[in-house]
């Protein structure tokens, strides 16, 4: 196992760009979760984002609300998603990192976060992203996480204006989670010509490792990306991917490939 | 200074419950309202003109009609009902829209969108764009465009799009997942227009401001009709702005009891209520850490209630406060009583009311015996009953 500062300490001295694919815990089911995770890290995947499913996905465009959808209708607890990943952590060395909301995140224990960062961590999880909690309201998020030793990854946007970026770049842990369009998650033919300008003035106030996520589909884009930027993030469009098989084992497989695919472009 | 006069605080928070839960893309956006509104506030020509509007256009002060007949039916008692079902478009939320649309076009916005359940908040919406020529897009839940189909047609007249949600349960929680997803994407141009006292900071606040017009004139009114301060002021909770509205002028009139209704839907025994202040726990919903109704794992209930615009799992901030310092008491009523509150004000006064407030005129008509000889009492009457009446005939005549 190696934590996300260590993953991206090696992959800069070795010159590459961290490929970090997002799965929704529990879709297609969660015997599905623990064989995804194996099978994207031996496709490549440096470092993996596992959903945990809330109802009301705010910053989740229709692929990545139709999985959390899928996994909660199979009644997929927040307990379950992290037990799925307790059960292989111990065979896979690319950092975990856990996408949910505040509210199940702070429900788990009633207690803020903190039962659910301790559950997590003890489960091998090695940071969060929240997106619905910005840098205003993280202070309880960041307090339950410091005392287990979880990063707390926080997203810039496009539209977060200079002092925002210079605060929320501090803040951040592990990486800085860079949201490529002004929008929800969800694959896009094309990628906002601002970006790379945008990624430019980030790395001007920060030396922390940069990725970017939402909208990334095509290995084109994957490369064009991973030229500014120290990952990549793919949720949607492998989920998509996913969704053209008719089994899980076959789902399981699409997944593998559709990684490699994008390994072979970062 | 009591202390609501200084809440929210800087950040948005009312006591524990408020602030700022939305994705980083919008925070930009949230700032520059609350620059633009608190501008607003001290700009004596906004105000100026806000007012005119209220006035010339949406039909402001509304009565305070003292209902003799209901009075006599239900006790020995004085019942003043605050008439927002008179104003243009027939519901309280222009009071709200015309200052938000007004605040939009300072901002150089050119595009509003709004969630509405019932349709009123997408119908004021819809109208003050009209005036102003602004694009509108009004996101509502496909059940609710189906049982209030009145409200849709007259949206797309006044020039709005109307966009049917299908996620969830296809009501006012799902249009506001939807139009918070749509203001992500379109925030550079476009004004998020909330109809109720919900959503991150400055909504709360802001909504409670627009809304507070309600309350100040109803205590004007009370003043000078009675003399006195009522005993009681009673108002439904969906989201709570019309509560919200005719509560805060009161909030240091200690003596005025405070009673929100909420829609029990078949009763609390079942899963088909939405009583989110008497049964929800604390927790994140559409921005702001607010009582939810929730399952064990924080996922959020669908609710299931006669009255679209009080189908809803969370509530405002601030009556989440109310509730737990003790300002206010939240009580729920049944669909069931409330038709029959709807039949009861039709048949004694003359005035077939919206769904919504009918559940606090049937919470008065079930207390009314209990309360002190002569109590004043002063009722919200948020809405005019004409989007219901297909619900209400199927149900009561049908």
């Amino acid at each position: 196992m190696e934590s996300i500062r260590g993953t991206f300490e090696r992959l800069r001295r070795a010159r590459r760009r961290a490929l970090i694919p997002f799965i929704m815990g529990g879709d297609p089911d969660l015997a599905a979760t623990g064989q995804l995770l194996l099978t994207l890290e031996a496709a490549g995947a440096d470092l993996i984002e596992v959903g945990v499913p809330f109802s009301d996905p705010l910053a989740d465009g229709p692929i990545i609300q139709a999985a959390a959808t899928r996994a909660l209708q199979r009644g997929t607890t927040p307990h379950q998603v992290l037990q799925a990943v307790r059960a292989v952590r111990p065979r896979l060395r690319a950092p975990v990192v856990c996408l949910t909301y505040w509210n199940p995140l702070m429900q788990y224990g009633r207690d803020n976060g903190q039962a659910f960062l301790k559950a997590s961590r003890a489960c091998g999880i090695e940071g969060v992203v929240v997106p619905d909690v910005p840098l205003e309201e993280a202070g309880p998020l960041r307090r339950a996480a410091e005392a287990t030793g979880t990063a707390v990854i926080l997203l810039v946007a496009p539209t977060s204006p200079p002092a925002r970026l210079r605060a929320i770049a501090r803040a951040s842990q592990g990486f800085i989670y860079y949201v490529s369009v002004t929008g929800t998650t969800g694959a896009r033919r094309a990628l906002p010509p601002q970006l790379m300008e945008g990624l430019r003035q980030l790395r001007l106030i920060t030396t922390k490792p940069v990725c970017v996520g939402f909208g990334i589909s095509t290995p084109a884009q994957a490369a064009a990306v991973a030229r500014m930027a120290d990952g990549v993030i793919v949720g949607s469009a492998l989920l998509q991917a996913m969704g053209q098989a008719r089994s899980r084992a076959g789902a399981i497989s699409a997944a593998g490939r559709f990684i490699a695919r994008l390994r072979r472009a970062v | 200074m009591t202390r609501t006069q200084t809440l929210p605080d800087a950040t948005g928070h009312f006591g524990p419950f408020g602030g700022t839960f939305v994705p980083e893309t919008v925070m930009a956006a949230l700032e520059e309202l609350e620059q633009a509104y608190a501008a607003a506030r001290r700009d004596a020509a906004f105000r100026r003109e806000l007012t005119t509007l209220l006035r010339q256009y949406a039909g402001r002060p509304t009565p305070l009609y003292f209902a003799r007949r209901l009075s006599r039916t239900l006790g020995d008692i004085r019942v003043y009902l605050k008439r927002e079902d008179l104003l243009h478009t027939g519901a309280h939320k222009i009071n709200n829209t015309l200052g938000q649309v007004l605040l939009a076009v300072r901002m150089g916005k050119r595009r509003v969108i709004a969630e509405t359940g019932a349709g009123q908040h997408g119908v004021a919406t819809a109208t003050a764009c009209a005036l102003f020529g602004l694009e509108c897009e009004v996101f509502m839940g496909e059940a609710d465009t189906r049982r209030q189909a009145l409200n849709v047609l007259r949206m797309r007249l006044l020039g709005a799009r109307v966009t049917p949600v299908r996620s969830g349960s296809r009501t006012l929680k799902d249009a506001c997942n939807e139009a918070i997803r749509n203001w992500v994407t379109t925030v550079r141009t476009t004004h998020y227009c909330i109809g109720s006292v919900v959503g991150p900071h400055p909504y709360p606040r802001l909504v409670r401001d627009f809304q507070s017009v309600i309350g100040r004139e109803a205590r004007a009114q009370i003043l000078a009709a009675e003399g006195r301060l009522p005993d009681l002021a009673v108002a439904c909770v969906g989201g709570g702005s019309n509560a919200i509205g005719l509560f805060h002028p009161f909030f240091r009139d200690r003596r005025v009891r405070f009673v929100g209704v909420e829609a029990g839907g078949q009763g609390l025994g079942t899963s088909h209520h939405a009583a989110t202040l008497v049964r929800g726990r604390p927790g994140v919903l559409h921005g702001a850490r607010t009582l939810v109704l929730q399952d064990r794992a924080g996922q959020i209930l669908t609710t299931d209630v006669l009255a679209a615009g009080l189908d809803y799992p969370g509530v405002g901030p601030e009556h989440a406060y109310y509730r737990l310092i003790k300002r206010a008491e939240y009580v729920a009523v049944t669909d069931a009583q409330a038709l029959k509150a709807c039949a009861l004000l039709s048949n004694t006064e003359g005035i077939i009311p919206a769904l919504e407030p009918a559940y606090a005129i049937a919470h008065l008509a079930a207390i009314a015996k209990r309360l002190r000889r002569g109590s004043i009492v002063v009722v919200g009457l948020s809405g005019r009953g004409d989007k219901d009446l297909p619900v209400i005939t199927e149900r009561l005549l049908g």
